[in-house]
Formats: structure tokens, sequence, C-alpha cells
């Protein structure tokens, strides 16, 4: 079998591979989100629905799948029907550039079905070496699936959680940005493989906290989560973007956004916490072992993660308008490029001294 | 009570960063979190396993397994109480069904067995030949309570009763009485009893 025919195979295994772990991730996200927020608030959260509240969501998955779908008469009905795959897409389509494991070397072994492997197999969907513009620029689409829903549903509540997503959007993409400047800056390269091999040669980039710090807020801006959900905002605009959807399309809204926190948390470990890197181990050293150990410990991070997400959203309150505006425009940007300064002169010093 | 005064120092350098503020609420809700959720992941099936049920400080009460105890002056379903010689208290004068804004009881009177045993006493002449509650008007107000002159018609604790029609929703003398039983010793929750009636 010659290479590209073993790559296509893999390739598609590792893409369903990476769609499975992300759906079935999003299941237990939802029912994590549900029964931790009940913990933080004195609850038990559901707990009946198979063993301790396991099937949760597979139940109201099946309930919102039974629904009826309403379509109102004054919605946009192309666009209102389109809304939901737009916000799907891109949720689905960021987690193919994050590395959740070490290459496997299976170069020149024999493998059933497949021959000879002539490769080494890459824990990553597609390891493309501007692994990080591409995930910029796929997580920035997501925000077109929000203003398509709010414009096309045709009712100023959604329209105005559709105006405040972009806006906002707009304004934290930059900080966002420049912080994955600082990354690049220490790595020296935008693939994200590298990112995670530069950080095992030398420490992992959460030293550098402030870009750290930055970067995580404005996944929370990116991801709209609280405290910055003011495109759903219950108390001022109903349901924002998503009012009016009903059935398996707010369902579908509701996926990505439980998409994007867990493909973020993948990228907050992969840029900071090392990857799959497991700290003071030589993992190529256990073989098989080490990658699935490797994996594991992926897991476990962007676990720890998700709950960073959950616990942050049932902790703070939402920011006003302006004051989201100040925070960004006014806070976090200066500080972010006072960061990237930062980075770039102590990343020189550091070359001028230890090389 | 003293007024407590509680001084906000909002223009501060600590507040404008919002981090050290940010940190305090994620520990509280953390320690919540550690508090009900460990309970919840460890020691309740446990103690589920065992029979017991949990005694956790969550404001969660699981249903059917436990049940919330109402506070004293609850007002709940009706009973029509009795007398020591297991007769019912009530004469008929029809002042609950006059005193009731929904107009949902509904009373038939006729002279009693017992009425001769005791000629000189009114309270002994009539009793309901039939006493109707429509629970499905009623607003559980507690005014036909109030206005019974012999305590015959009180509200209970019960909260949990409901019917699968409209007929069984209509509690006449016997489910009545059936109700003064469970509950004449004020444990209905505390024991675990429920009302095995026809709904």
């Amino acid at each position: 079998m010659d290479i590209a025919t073993q790559n296509l195979i893999f390739s598609v295994l590792k893409v369903a591979l990476v769609i499975k772990v992300l759906l079935l991730g999003v299941t237990m996200v939802i029912l994590a989100e549900r029964r931790f927020s009940a913990f933080m608030q004195d609850r038990l959260g559901p707990n009946r629905t198979f063993y301790g509240g396991l099937g949760q969501s597979f139940a109201d998955g099946i309930k919102l799948i039974l629904k009826e779908d309403v379509i109102p008469t004054h919605v946009d009905k192309l666009t209102y029907m389109i809304a939901p795959i737009v916000m799907m897409t891109p949720a689905l389509m960021t987690g193919a550039v994050i590395p959740f494991g070490p290459t496997i070397p299976i170069a020149g072994i024999s493998l059933p079905f497949i021959g000879e492997n002539l490769t080494p197999l890459v824990l990553q969907v597609a390891d493309i070496n501007v692994g990080l513009l591409y995930f910029v620029a796929i997580a920035s689409i997501g925000v077109y699936g929000i203003v398509m829903g709010g414009w096309a549903q045709n009712n100023k509540y959604s329209l105005l959680g559709a105006l405040r997503a972009s806006a906002q959007m707009v304004s934290y993409e930059l900080p966002m940005g420049l912080a994955l400047v600082t990354v690049v800056l220490m790595s020296g390269s935008l693939s994200m493989n590298e990112i995670v091999a530069h950080q095992q040669e030398t420490f992992w980039y959460v030293l550098n906290f402030p870009a750290f710090m930055i970067f995580l807020i404005t996944i929370f801006a990116e991801t709209n989560r609280l405290p910055f959900d003011l495109a759903e905002c219950e108390q001022e605009l109903v349901a924002g973007y998503h009012t009016e959807y009903s059935s398996m399309k707010f369902g579908m809204f509701l996926l990505a956004e439980y998409g994007n926190i867990i493909t973020s948390s993948a990228l907050v470990v992969t840029l900071f916490f090392g990857g799959w890197d497991i700290p003071f181990v030589d993992e190529s050293a256990l073989g098989l072992f080490g990658v699935i150990l490797s994996m594991s410990v992926f897991g476990l991070k962007t676990s720890i993660f998700i709950f960073i997400f959950i616990w942050v959203r049932w902790s703070l309150p939402r920011f006003r308008y302006d004051q989201l505006m100040n925070v960004s425009w006014k806070g976090i940007l200066p500080l972010s490029i006072l960061t990237v300064v930062g980075t770039a002169v102590i990343m020189v010093l550091l070359k001028n001294f230890y090389h | 009570m003293a007024t407590k005064k509680v001084s906000i120092n909002v223009k501060s350098v600590k507040n404008d960063l919002y981090l050290v503020e940010v940190f305090r609420g994620l520990m509280l809700t953390l320690k919540h979190f550690m508090k009900i959720g460990a309970h919840a992941a460890y020691q309740a099936p446990l103690e589920r396993r065992a029979g017991k049920i949990s005694t956790n400080k969550r404001a969660t009460i699981q249903y059917p397994e436990e049940k919330w105890v109402p506070y004293e002056k609850y007002r709940g379903l009706h009973r029509l109480n009795k007398d020591e010689q297991d007769r019912t208290k009530c004469v008929a004068c029809e002042m609950c069904s006059t005193a009731c804004p929904a107009d949902c009881i509904s009373i038939e009177a006729e002279r009693s067995p017992w009425a001769d045993e005791y000629p000189n006493d009114p309270k002994k002449e009539k009793h309901p030949k039939k006493y109707e509650i429509d629970i499905l008007r009623c607003i559980f107000c507690g005014f036909c309570e109030e206005a019974c002159p012999c305590e015959a018609i009180e509200l209970t604790e019960i909260y949990d009763f409901s019917a699968y029609s409209r007929e069984n929703a209509i509690y006449d003398k016997e489910k009545l009485e059936i109700v003064y039983e469970l509950t004449k010793d004020g444990k209905y929750y505390q024991e675990g009893r429920s009302l095995d009636l026809e709904f």
C-alpha cells in the first residue's frame, strides 16, 4: 500500500476518533456542568437517569430530537436553517489541529490490513504548519453562526445578542491574537506539534503567566461563556441569539457551545501546559504505554480546564456591556501589548546569554 | 436588630484589578462544590446502600425517598376530626361551607343516630349525611377551619395528594376520616406514612 492510501486511512480514523471524542465529550461536559453547578449551589443536580445521572445528556438529546421543530413564520428561512450548521461546523473543525498524543513510531512495522507502515503516526488530524493561525481563523468563524442566527430570527432580542457577540468577538480577538504572538515568540513556530515539542524541551509556557491569563480570559470571551456571555444574557435578552430556535437546532447551538469549550480547553493545554507532555518523564522511552499515558495526561489536563470553565461560569457575575468593552480595550489590550514586548525582550536576552 | 455597617471601597487598585475578588469568589464556590460534591459522590451512595437517607446539609430533598416535613401551621389536605367515642365532631352547621371563598364544601345534614342519647345537647343533634370537599376548587385558605365552632374540620400537613380523575379529587366523609386517622398524632411525614386511597 502506498503512502497516500495509508495516510488517507489513518486520517479518516483520526477524524472519526476526534469527532466521536468531541461529541461524547460534549454530553459529559453538559452533565458535568449541570451537576457541578448544582454542587456549587448546594443542590444535587440530575442524578436519576442511569447510574448517577450519566444518561441525562443522552435522554436530553433524544428529547430534543423528538421535539417539534418549530420554524416561526417571520424568520429568514435560509439563514435560519444554516445558522446552526455554521455554528456547529467550526466547533468540530477546530479539533483538527490539536495534537492529542506523541507521534507513534510505527514506520517500518507491519500492520494488519494496511501492510508495512511507511510513515510514523502523528496523533493529530492535520499537522499543518500554521496550526495556530488555523485555529484562530476557524474559531472566529463561529461568530458567524451567532450573527446569522440572531439576524434570521427577525426579533430585536436575538439581533441585540448577535450584535453584542460580534462586538465582543472583535474586541477580544485582538488580545487573544497578541497572547498567541507571545506563544509564537517563545516557540518560534506556528505548528502545534512543534509548540508542544518546544515546551517539552524547555519549559511550559504557563511560566509566562500574564500571557496565559490574557489568553484564558479572552478564550472565555471567545466561547461566549460567563462572565462574557452577553450574547445570550437571559436576564436582558431572553436567550439572545437562540431565542426562537427549538428542537435539535437549539441542540446544535448547545453542542457547538460545549464543543468550543472542549477544544478551547485543549488549546489552552496545548499552548501553555505542554500539551500531552508529562513533566519530568521521557514518554518516548516507555513505548506504546507511554503513548497511552501521554494521551491520558492530555485528557486529564483538558478536563481540569473544562472544570475551570464551569467553575468560573457559576462563580462570577456577568460584565455589563460597557464594562466588557472597558476591560478589553482599556485593560487587556494594553496589558497584552506589554506582555508581547516583555516576552520579546526576555527571549532576546535568554538567546544572548544561553546560546 | 442593629444595622450592620458595611463599607465598600469601590475605588481601589485591588478592586480595579478584579483578580483578587474573582479569586475570593471562586474559592467560595469551590468550598461548596467540595462539601456537597464529595458527599454526593462518595458518602451518599454508601448511605443509600445501607438504607439510610443522607443527612447532608444540602437544599435538595430527594423527594420520593425523603420528604419535606411542613411547619406546624401548614395548610394542606383537610381532615374531619372525631371525638372520644369515635363519632364525627361535625354538627353539619354549614359554617365552613358559608365561609369558604371557593365554594368547594357541600354538606347535607341529617339527625344523628346518637341524638337520642343526649336529648339536651344541641352539639349532638345533627351530623353530616354527606360531607364533600372538592379539592380541585379548594384554595387552602383555612377559613373553614377558622369558622368551625366544634373544631371538626382542620387542615393537615399533607401536601402530596393527587388524583387521576376529577371524581377522585372529591374528598368525602370516609376519605376525610381516613386522613384524620393518619394525621391525628401529627407525625404523618416523620413516620413515613402515605395516603392509600382510591385514586
